[in-house]
């Protein structure tokens, strides 16, 4: 483990989702302050750092690739990760992120923005937005993933059982019961 | 009297009537066989190929459920090509149409949702192939969403053979195929179905669900198949 302080060096992400699988991520309450003890924080959308860094040990990726700037952030990680895990279903499966998928692009924006008030930018001209992908992709068909925590969001005993086995250098192999999507 | 054979069934000797089937030597023997399209009481589909199982001597896996038992049968139920093959199945099936559990009426309750977590499936190789599909509300009481349906016919089985209406049946071929009611009308203007419900308990997904029913809220009775075909045959109502 690469820290100078002995600890692992974890990562969080946020592409394409709503935040849930980190809000399930806190419930882990006091497990955080055992947590804290084993692992440095050094990037999440809940830290203060602005660059994916360099020599992580772990990275917990919540959400789906849905656009250009996840693609590009989602190569970086893979590049500076030892264990890349896609985290909750949207990550594993597209799940809700990929709803619009049966959709072609200009319908989802039509839908969205332009059958609404005003008008959206649909991103590809001047990068004032970033551009969306025509299909929404789970995590492990843009770059390799190592391990997988299913769920909606995946419930705060899944994350623990996957995120301790990581702590103790072990691959995570989840109970049946931890292991279904959805649910 | 009744023709008994023996087979080998994971290296250990067992015996069966010969008018049974590989599924059913396996259950008795209390061995865990993922099904996804059988369903006791129906007539066998073969469809699904979870139940695959090795034969010495065939040159290909066999559906349990369809493969009758002979005598000197050697079986094996758990080797890992037949577990990486039953994933393969799952995989396919939920790349095939929109499976989104979170926002499913039975998450929790799903027959293929608990095939894919016993499997291990952790996540799917092939692309999703996100097929624009209907649903149809117009049944008073039920409902037929397309998106979650595995073609395993269980609703034509039971429709046909236990309710004796024939409502269901399926049109189209490969991945043009779709359930169906009656020579493909709308089910609420159904003549022939009966309103009974058997399809919606016995389907083994989200496919069909009651009206009122939300994310995850949906779960199924099935034991009355085996109710009414005791009953029927044996003259003993319980239930
Ligand atoms: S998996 Fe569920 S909770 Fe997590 S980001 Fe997707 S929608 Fe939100
Ligand atoms: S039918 Fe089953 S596998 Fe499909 S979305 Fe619903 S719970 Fe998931
Ligand atoms: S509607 Fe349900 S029971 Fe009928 S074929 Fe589809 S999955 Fe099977
Ligand atoms: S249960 Fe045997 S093929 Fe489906």
């Amino acid at each position: 483990m690469t820290s100078s302080n002995g600890k692992i060096r974890l990562a969080t992400v946020w592409l394409g989702g709503c935040s849930g699988c980190h809000m399930s991520f806190l419930d882990l309450n006091e497990k955080l302050i055992d947590l804290a003890g084993r692992a440095e924080l050094v990037y999440s959308p809940i830290a203060d750092a602005k660059v994916f860094p360099e020599g992580v040990d772990v990275t917990l990726v919540e959400g789906a690739v849905a656009n250009d700037d996840h693609v590009e952030l989602a190569h970086q990680l893979r590049a500076r990760s030892r264990i890349v895990v896609s985290f909750g279903d949207c990550a594993v499966t597209g799940n809700v992120t990929a709803l619009r998928n049966r959709l072609g692009l200009d319908d989802v924006l039509t839908a969205v923005y332009h059958e609404g008030p005003g008008q959206a930018p649909r991103g590809d001209d001047e990068h004032v937005m970033p551009t969306l992908l025509p299909k929404v992709l789970p995590l492990h068909q843009v770059v390799p993933v190592d391990a997988y925590i299913p769920g909606c969001p995946p419930e705060p005993e899944r994350i623990w059982a996957a995120v301790a086995a990581l702590l103790d250098g072990k691959p995570v192999e989840l109970p049946v019961a931890m292991r279904t999507f959805g649910a | 009297m009744e023709t008994v054979v023996t087979l080998t069934l994971n290296g250990e000797m067992v015996s069966a009537r010969a008018d049974q089937t590989l599924l059913d030597v396996i259950r008795e023997q209390k061995i865990d066989l993922p099904t996804l399209c059988h369903m006791q009481g129906l007539s066998e589909r073969g469809g699904c190929r979870l139940c695959v199982v090795e034969v010495q001597g065939a040159p290909r896996p066999m559906a349990a459920c369809v493969t009758p038992v002979t005598e000197g049968m050697v079986v094996r139920t758990h080797t890992p090509e037949l577990e990486h093959q039953r994933r393969l199945v799952v995989e396919l099936l939920l790349a095939e149409r929109n499976h989104v559990c979170a926002v499913c009426v039975v998450n929790g309750h799903c027959d293929l949702q608990w095939a894919a977590a016993k499997l291990g499936v952790a996540s799917v190789r092939y692309e999703y192939l996100h097929p624009d599909l209907t649903m149809d509300a117009s049944h008073a009481r039920f409902v037929l969403d397309h998106n979650r349906c595995i073609l395993c016919t269980r609703c034509v089985r039971v429709c046909d053979e236990v309710e004796g209406a024939h409502t269901w049946d399926i049109a189209g071929r490969g991945i043009k195929t779709r359930v169906i009611t009656d020579l493909s009308r709308p089910w609420g203007d159904s003549p022939s179905c009966t309103s009974c419900g058997k399809c919606v308990q016995v389907c083994p997904t989200g496919a069909l669900f009651e009206k009122g029913a939300t994310v995850a809220e949906m779960t199924k009775e099935r034991d009355f198949v085996g109710w009414i075909i005791r009953g029927r045959t044996k003259r003993e109502w319980t239930w």
